[in-house]
């Protein structure tokens, strides 16, 4: 089968879904083609932080500037995925002051709030800072959830006739001449080849866009830089905590929603590792020991899981350790530059920028398709921030406190479309984080939910501290009641789903985390009597 | 509040969910999320934004049977009360302060006992104290005794002063103004083990019923005075501090420290129940107790009040039930009454309550017992209420046996 589009969009990610949008505001027909799941990549692999600039303030100043500027448009545009936390930066004993005057001048510069204030009321305002700091320095860091701002995209996205299309890998570009005119693609789930067609395939594939260019018959260079993170089990700080200093390893830590998360490493890593990270001893002893510079209670915080994520760096020198390369966007017309027509790279950037790189993405394929449109992503609010909380909440009153401020966090006002009518619509599925079944069964039906994983980025479940015990098997209960999937491959999603846990908790197996994992086991195989049937 | 550490308390449960089986709330009224959610995953949220926190968790009647049955010693009813101290945005009303201030309500009431317990028997005055106040009218009211127990020690100060041996008395509100014959039981029975019994220096509502109310300054305040005078029994007299009343004991110790921000950690282990101070003090067989001859056969089923199972103590209290001549002892299983102290007066809790107690009520009645004995005293209301049968504290069957 062959289908028509105006623009291919390679790749689920931020950069990708708000090319989507972007191109469905201005009228542009869009198709979205993810190989995985939304947010996958390095966009649901990182802190999380929604940056003011000020880490890039001394070094970066243009990223800085972008930076803060994407910053006060996010709080605007996507208030359901945001939390105006504020920053701190603080400088320790051992990094002096000398740092911070130049850090407060760059930041003022770039046009960033940045007021040194006394390290006492910095204690007051986050009591898990070190008390130890010599200064601080408050800056308009926050932080932001990616899979929600990826969903929220996407979902305006379709909204306004884009099509998405989770689980297809492209497999080819199709190329006539020197012109790029569509993709093949094999739908991951059924096996089931396709092809489509389009005026401009975009490469929006962050790491994975090095492979696609070469598929292309053009060299983009990226550099896999890994980072590693650790998540705490709950919110030790409710300010984000940066180090006053040259940007290093471990040296910010962020609350997002329930839980605090610390990072990141850096390191070079070979293109075939990147579709399988994992987080090393040394890395997790690294994280602690710079984490407890910045608040001393992480040392005895319950750890839930570590991770890792790729930062798609382009190259442009051979720095080791992938840090002094700029964030900066990068748009590649390979029309002007390798002569090949109908292909785009969009790269380089970060989640914060993901609405500018989209922006100055569709403005190029305007210009292409001669279409004079305005970008308004800047101005159009986000579907899920287009309410105050306070309103939503007021109209979801029957709901349960914990459970109603949970699914408008989650949702914003589209948590009014939750059917969470009589009890049974409104008994949990995932304890920790207090999502109902209303709420898993909204994302079944609307955003694209084929297996737990999926789920978990949509709504959260798994995601707390008992990383799948309680809510992994109900939800599964529930996918294959909704016809998701048959009763076997329901279990096989489970024996994956808690494997996938368990490795996010198996560098740091120790304390209540294993002794919680050990009884996780214990309930799944010993009590339900679940095997991996593949394996048997 | 608690140490920084033990903050992070709640980071301990692996969602066993334990706690929410043994619930005596949980398990009868819905509206209650339990304690794992209302506790540990709870304060989660809360830790995220204070919005999260939910006035169900008034419905918690603070027993302490989820944190006996977890495994992973997560405080979960201190997180649930701390959460309600912190969060809960409920003024307490006329009757919180009513229920609630037991001295000032007790020190009224006792001059004109007579009149008073007539008065709140009366149906026109349950109806309003129903209607107006939200008391439930079906609940039958402790008689307030006619004189205190403290104007009946002040006169044996001289006498109690002779014993070698010296304990200080912490009587509690009950005692002092509705039962003083426990008290003068407990005196009865100490004398007999050669031991004299003080009044601590100043004695003040152990706090119990202002931190269930949301009084929780005043809560404080009393505990400092209470911490002080048992700190000089305890430091400067070297006087154990002895209680009768399981909760007023349990109190002192645990909730103190724990909800009151009261370090008491110096004199935590001198404060004991009457009946754990009883046996050790016989277990050391210097001393012994003479019971009478002639001794009647007594049915006793004892009850486990749900503090004195949290301090792990009603070993003591049968074991000297046990030693007492022609009591046939049946041990009921340990479950909670309903009542837990003021809640169970509040109307909108009564149903819950009487829910909560039935399966002890129907247990109770199907014994044969003569009598039921318990070391709480509003268990003790509760279950004269709830069943046909008397019940009486150890101390005063013990106190009773004595030649």
């Amino acid at each position: 089968m062959t289908k028509q589009a105006d623009v291919i969009i390679i790749g689920g990610g931020a950069t990708g879904a708000g090319v989507a949008r972007d191109c469905a505001l201005r009228g542009i027909k869009a198709l979205l083609l993810e190989r995985g799941d939304i947010a996958t990549g390095a966009t649901g692999r990182n802190h999380g932080l929604l940056h003011s600039g000020a880490r890039y303030a001394v070094t970066d100043r243009e990223s800085a500037e972008e930076c803060i500027k994407e910053n006060m448009i996010l709080r605007r545009i996507a208030s359901h995925c945001v939390e105006e936390t504020d920053g701190l930066f603080l400088s320790l004993p051992e990094d002096g002051l000398e740092f911070q005057a130049k850090f407060i001048e760059a930041c003022r510069a770039a046009g960033i709030r940045a007021d040194a204030i006394d390290p006492k009321e910095a204690l007051r305002l986050e009591p898990s800072a070190n008390p130890a700091m010599i200064g601080a320095v408050r800056v308009p860091d926050g932080a932001v959830d990616p899979f929600r701002l990826t969903m929220a995209n996407l979902i305006d996205a379709k909204a306004h006739g884009a099509e998405v299309l989770t689980y297809h890998k492209v497999t080819e570009l199709i190329r006539e001449q020197d012109r790029i005119v569509g993709v093949k693609a094999v739908d991951c789930r059924s096996g089931e080849k396709k092809e489509f067609r389009a005026e401009i395939v975009v490469n929006a594939g962050g790491i994975w866009g090095h492979d696609l260019a070469a598929m292309a018959g053009v060299t983009v260079k990226m550099l896999p830089a890994k980072g590693s993170l650790l998540i705490f089990g709950h919110r030790v700080n409710n300010i984000v905590l940066n180090r006053c200093r040259k940007p290093a390893d471990a040296d910010i830590l962020v609350p997002g929603d329930t839980i605090s998360l610390i990072g990141t490493t850096s390191s070079k890593v070979p293109f075939d590792e990147v579709d399988n990270m994992y987080v090393t001893a040394d890395e997790v002893d690294l994280l602690l020991r710079e984490g407890t510079k910045l608040a001393p209670s992480l040392a005895h915080t319950r750890i839930l899981r570590a991770y890792a994520g790729v930062r798609p760096l382009v190259a442009s020198d051979d720095d080791p350790s992938g840090r002094s390369v700029s964030r900066g966007i990068v748009v590649l017309d390979h029309a002007t530059r390798d002569g090949l027509e109908g292909f785009i790279t969009i790269t380089g950037g970060k989640l914060m920028t993901y609405r500018l790189m989209a922006e100055w993405t569709v403005d190029l394929i305007c210009k292409k398709l001669n279409i004079n449109k305005k970008c308004t992503t800047a101005e159009c609010k986000l579907p899920g921030s287009r309410e105050k909380e306070e309103k939503i909440s007021k109209r979801l009153h029957s709901v349960p406190v914990a459970q109603r401020e949970s699914a408008i966090n989650r949702h914003g006002e589209m948590a009014e479309r939750l059917d969470v009518g009589d009890a049974a619509a409104r008994s949990l599925v995932c304890e920790c984080e207090e999502v109902s079944v209303g709420e898993v069964k909204y994302a079944l039906n609307e955003l694209d939910v084929h297996n737990l994983v999926d789920l978990r980025r949509r709504t959260r479940v798994g995601m707390g501290t008992c990383q799948g015990e309680l809510c992994a098997c109900r939800a599964a209960g529930i996918m294959a009641e909704a016809g998701k999937y048959c009763s076997h491959q329901a279990k096989q999603d489970l024996v994956s789903f808690l494997n996938e846990r368990w490795k996010g908790m198996a560098p740091v197996a120790w304390g209540d985390t294993l002794r919680e994992s050990e009884f996780t086991m214990w309930l799944y195989d010993g009590v339900c009597g679940l095997k991996n049937e593949k394996t048997e | 509040m608690m140490t920084e550490q033990s903050n992070f308390n709640f980071e301990q449960c692996i969602k066993c969910t334990v706690c929410t089986v043994y619930c005596p709330v949980a398990s009868v009224n819905p509206l209650f999320p339990g304690p794992k959610q209302a506790g540990p995953d709870g304060e989660r949220l809360r830790l995220k934004h204070k919005g999260f926190y939910d006035e169900s968790l008034k419905w918690c009647l603070n027993c302490k049977r989820c944190e006996v049955a977890c495994p992973s010693n997560v405080r979960i009813g201190d997180i649930i009360q701390a959460a309600r101290i912190k969060h809960s945005t409920k003024k307490p009303g006329l009757r919180e302060k009513m229920l609630a201030n037991t001295d000032f309500m007790g020190s009224m009431a006792t001059p004109f006992a007579p009149i008073v317990n007539f008065s709140v028997g009366l149906k026109p005055v349950k109806v309003v104290l129903d209607k107006v106040i939200g008391i439930d009218h079906r609940r039958t009211f402790p008689k307030y005794s006619f004189g205190t127990f403290e104007s009946w020690m002040k006169r044996r100060r001289k006498k109690q002063a002779k014993y070698a041996r010296q304990v200080s008395y912490f009587h509690g509100c009950y005692v002092n103004y509705n039962n003083p014959q426990l008290g003068k039981d407990f005196v009865k029975v100490m004398n007999a083990l050669g031991v004299g019994v003080q009044m601590l220096e100043k004695e003040k509502c152990c706090g119990v019923p202002l931190i269930s109310n949301g009084l929780i300054d005043k809560a404080r305040r009393q505990g400092e005075v209470n911490t002080a005078s048992i700190r000089k029994s305890v430091v400067e007299n070297k006087w154990p501090v002895v209680g009768t009343s399981s909760t007023c004991t349990f109190t002192l110790r645990d909730e103190y420290p724990h909800l009151l921000d009261i370090d008491n950690a110096d004199v935590r282990d001198h404060i004991e129940l009457a009946t754990r101070y009883i046996y050790r003090l016989l277990a050391e067989g210097n001393v012994q107790l003479r019971f009478k001859k002639k001794a009647p056969v007594r049915r006793v089923a004892y009850h486990t009040a749900c503090h004195m199972e949290k301090l792990g103590w009603a070993y003591y209290s049968i074991e000297l039930l046990r030693m007492i001549p022609g009591v046939e002892l049946t041990v009921l299983d340990s479950q909670c009454c309903g009542i837990a102290g003021t809640y169970g007066f509040k109307k909108e809790n009564y149903p819950t309550a009487q829910a909560i107690g039935e399966g002890i009520f129907r247990k109770i009645e199907a014994s044969g017992c003569d009598v039921v004995s318990t070391d709480c005293e509003t268990c003790k209301w509760q279950i004269e209420m709830s069943t046909s049968k008397p019940v009486v504290h150890p101390i005063s069957l013990l106190a009773e046996a004595l030649e």
